[in-house]
């Protein structure tokens, strides 16, 4: 009797990988088989061998093309190949075999056996990579200035073979420090330029203790609260494989054995008697903080820093302080910037030429701006003006509104589009909305261009009629400011 | 480390640990520059765990325990007789930066007492935040408590250097707070709110990085007699308002030094979960508050089962549900069903039809979601109506510890 004619198969391979994470190896590999036809049961997989691809197979590695894969697929062979499980290779080419048999959509059905299994394995090596970049702790080895720079030293046990997809993490964070992770598998470097890695190494490579490690402890043990105590949750998320590498572990048992004590003693306790007394003079002071003066109000605006990147100061308002009218424009341009006053550029000195025509003297009135610092961008050697941003003009509005209830003006005169943006909280049209207003907090208020706008006009006849049109509106501001009809800052 | 400043440390960690925010998520990546360290992702990274379960992220300190103000509830309150200290603005910035330098932080949660006024509290927590971006060269994160009764101009600095700012209610009800925090008002907290809103809305919309991992809330649970109807109802109203990225729910716990109004006791850690639970609903399965609550009585939520778990119970003719052909709205509102096994489940009937046994490699908790469900080869027939339902899900349910 003769055996039943057995379909001929391609003999039985064995592939032997190197050890750890081999996806280089693996990738010729699959490629070799694919290209042959050889079927996921008739290999067998050895990793962690003495490197050498093919144990038996005659053919020479990297002649096979390569394949072309599902991306999803793709990344999930990198996921798995550094898990510690022997099978991974194994299953990984059961899972590209039948892709490439047609089942381009196996890694969306999750319900399947294979599929199943290599998620847990990916979930596995992703919990593995992410509880490194959490546990891992350095210690100084030398240095900090003058003696140079700082090294750092970590000793960490993967469970799988992380280290060369968990290390760029470290780079990215700590990029100013020198350091060195050592593992059981292999070790990272840093340079403070380019990641390199080497051989693997033991614990005593790494120095024994940190000098902020008794600190960091404390602080562990601080922030603990005993009412709380839930060891077994605590361990769900750090499995007790990690502690003897957490310097603040070491404090478990004793905050675990004293806690019940601790909540009984705060339960039992009879509520306290204030040794202190009512403190009355400070808590009348503290409520007294808004800045009391234009000085106070003007001090916390040059120490707080630009709210728009770049400025090299910031330009407050600048007139007397019981002004009747306060005119506001946009913000600072490059020669306010530089001398720290408002209005001293070619747009301020046109306005005072108009004020001049329209009968206001500069002296007699308040000038600020909405924004307190100029924002620019730089072309060449020229910083050139550039808008603020609703976001930003909202930043300086509470100044602004500070600055108008502390000059208590009888008319506040807006400038062009950002300063009745920050005035009226909305975006208007001049066009439209130019002339006497009602402000934010009941300002009486005018609109008008910023003189900015007429030295932008490129034809001249226009210019003319825009400046003769501007002149008018400060005659209207005059009046208004003399005569003082509104009835006061807050309608 | 220098002696005094871990003494100083151990006081105003103790201080801080009332507050039951951790997260180091929600922040833009980030890498470190050429002569600095830091970065950030979208998840941030928990880098242990204190034997109370709760993660340990974040530098969680007070800059100082000293305070003005005296809310009941509030281990620091000016009447509270507890040990007081002050970091000075370098001190934290140089402890900060030795920390995160070792890798045992993912960065700072600063919060503070408020001392001389509230405008000068507010300035010195901004300067630390300065300090460590401009001068430092720091970008890891930092989460900024605000201060509400400071002035505005304060919250737009913030902004500029946190990655999260957070004002905390504490009490779900105004008259909670009116009655427990006598400095605070709800309107000055919910003015701070809508500020800190605007500017984010405004900073994204821009390109420009303001607080952009949003804002946070904290509600104590247990202080006041809030229920946990009301509680919710604040939170969707304070989701719905502010946009807030998450409010934090922190069971009234002992303090060493309590006040005769609200003695110590043990914290309800369970009500504290499940109102975790609930919040979860809200903002990931599309539950109304009303929805919830009708899981539980009288406006409690039902302590012994999770609240999806007893809306369902109480709602069973929505039930069974197929999971070969239902929506995914209904999907989501299965016990057991978390929102990965829907998605899941989603895309897998797409190209098979799934059974019992292929849902076992879809969830964990198939064992809670089997009475509510039809599969290929499983149908619950009446088992769903019958009476011991709720009591053998309890005891499946009593087997499984606390999130």
């Amino acid at each position: 009797m003769g055996s039943p004619a057995a379909v001929r198969r391609p003999a039985a391979r064995r592939v032997v990988l190197g050890e750890g994470a081999d996806l280089d190896g693996f990738r010729r590999a699959v490629r070799a088989l694919v290209a042959e036809g050889v079927a996921p049961e008739d290999v067998s997989w050895n990793a962690g061998g003495q490197g050498g691809l093919f144990g038996e197979a005659p053919e020479a590695p990297g002649q096979a093309p390569p394949l072309s894969l599902p991306r999803q697929l793709a990344g999930r062979i990198t996921e798995v190949v550094p898990h510690r499980d022997p099978e991974r290779y194994g299953l990984l080419y059961r899972a590209i075999w039948r892709v490439l048999r047609g089942e381009r959509d196996l890694l969306e059905i999750a319900s399947d056996p294979l599929v199943h299994r290599l998620d847990l394995l990916a979930r596995s090596v992703r919990r593995d990579i992410h509880k490194m970049h959490a546990y891992l702790r350095f210690r100084k080895v030398v240095g900090g200035p003058p003696d140079g720079p700082e090294v750092f030293a970590a000793w960490f046990e993967p469970d799988h073979f992380i280290l060369e997809q968990a290390a760029p993490f470290f780079a990215e964070r700590f990029r100013s420090m020198l350091w060195s992770i050592v593992t059981p598998v292999g070790s990272a470097l840093w340079d403070g330029e380019e990641l390199r890695f080497g051989p693997p190494g033991c614990r005593s490579d790494v120095p024994g203790e940190d000098g902020f490690e008794a600190g960091w402890t404390g602080y562990y043990e601080s922030i603990f609260n005993p009412a709380r105590t839930n060891p077994k949750l605590m361990r769900s998320h750090m499995a007790k494989k990690y502690w003897h590498n957490l310097p603040e572990a070491a404090a478990i048992p004793n905050l675990v054995r004293s806690a019940g004590g601790r909540t009984a003693g705060m339960i039992g306790k009879e509520a306290s008697v204030p040794a202190k007394r009512v403190p009355e003079r400070a808590l009348a002071a503290m409520l007294d903080q808004a800045p009391g003066s234009l000085e106070e109000l003007n001090a916390l605006i040059r120490s707080a820093g630009p709210l728009v990147p770049g400025a090299t100061q910031a330009v407050v308002g600048e007139g007397p302080a019981n002004a009747s009218v306060v005119f506001v424009g946009e913000q600072p341009g490059d020669e306010e910037d530089l001398q720290g006053r408002p209005f001293v550029g070619p747009a301020g000195r046109l306005l005072e030429r108009a004020m001049g025509e329209a009968g206001i003297e500069r002296r007699d009135v308040y000038l600020t701006n909405a924004v307190k610092h100029f924002k620019f961008e730089q072309r060449g050697k020229r910083r050139i003006h550039s808008k603020p941003t609703a976001g930003e003009v909202s930043h300086y509005r509470w100044w602004l509104m500070r600055e108008l209830e502390l000059v208590e003006p009888k008319l506040v005169v807006a400038l062009g589009g950002t300063a009745v943006l920050a005035l009226t909280g909305k975006q208007v049209p001049i066009t439209r909305a130019r002339g006497p207003a009602v402000l934010l907090d009941g300002f009486q208020g005018f609109i008008t261009v910023h003189p900015s706008y007429l030295l932008r006009l490129p034809d001249q006849d226009a210019k003319a009629a825009a400046y003769a049109q501007f002149v008018g509106d400060l005659e209207q501001v005059r009046q208004l400011g003399e005569a003082g009809r509104s009835a006061g800052p807050k309608g | 480390m220098d002696e005094a400043v871990a003494r100083k440390l151990r006081v105003l960690a103790d201080a801080a640990k009332y507050d039951a925010s951790c997260a180091s998520s929600g922040a833009p990546k980030r890498s470190a520059g050429r002569d600095g360290i830091g970065s950030t992702d979208k998840v941030g990274i928990c880098h242990s765990y204190t034997p109370d379960g709760r993660c340990v992220s974040l530098l969680k300190v007070l800059l100082t325990n000293y305070c003005l103000f005296d809310c009941v509830y509030c281990v620091n309150r000016r009447s509270s007789n507890v040990q007081r200290a002050r970091f000075s603005v370098n001190e934290i910035v140089d402890l900060t930066i030795a920390f995160y330098k070792r890798n045992y932080i993912e960065g700072l949660f600063l919060s503070s007492g408020i001392i001389r006024s509230p405008d000068y509290t507010m300035e010195q927590l901004v300067l630390v935040a300065k300090t460590l971006r401009q001068e430092r060269g720091y970008r890891g994160y930092i989460h900024l408590k605000t201060i509400p009764e400071a002035s505005p101009w304060l919250i737009e600095q913030a902004g500029l250097w946190a990655d999260r700012l957070s004002v905390n209610l504490e009490l779900p009800t105004d008259e909670g707070l009116a009655r427990l925090a006598p400095e605070k008002t709800a309107t000055t907290i919910r003015s701070a709110m809508g500020q800190m809103r605007e500017r984010i809305a405004q900073g994204r919309a821009e390109g420009r990085s303001f607080s952009p991992a949003g804002q946070s809330t904290q509600l104590i649970v247990g202080a006041d007699g809030a229920s946990d109807e009301a509680i919710l109802q604040t939170s969707a109203g304070l989701y719905e308002s502010y946009d807030l990225r998450r409010v934090y729910y922190s069971a009234f716990s002992p303090i060493p030094d309590s006040s005769a109004v609200l003695p110590s006791r043990s914290p309800p850690l369970q009500r504290e979960n499940r109102l975790y639970q609930a919040d979860w609903l809200l903002r990931h399965y599309g539950f109304a508050v009303d929805e919830i609550a009708s899981g539980g009585e009288g406006g409690m939520l039902d302590l012994d089962v999770d609240p999806k778990l007893a809306w369902a119970l109480k709602n069973r003719h929505r039930f069974p549900v197929d999971v070969n052909l239902a929506d995914r709205e209904m999907l989501l509102r299965v016990p057991g069903l978390g929102k990965r096994a829907v998605d899941k489940i989603v895309a897998t009937r797409r190209h098979a039809r799934l059974g019992l046994k292929d849902l076992t490699r879809l969830t964990g908790t198939l064992k809670r979601a089997r009475p509510f469900l039809i599969a290929d080869d499983h149908h619950p027939g009446r088992s769903l109506d019958a009476l011991d339902l709720r009591p053998r899900l309890v005891e499946a349910e009593a087997q499984m510890s606390l999130f």
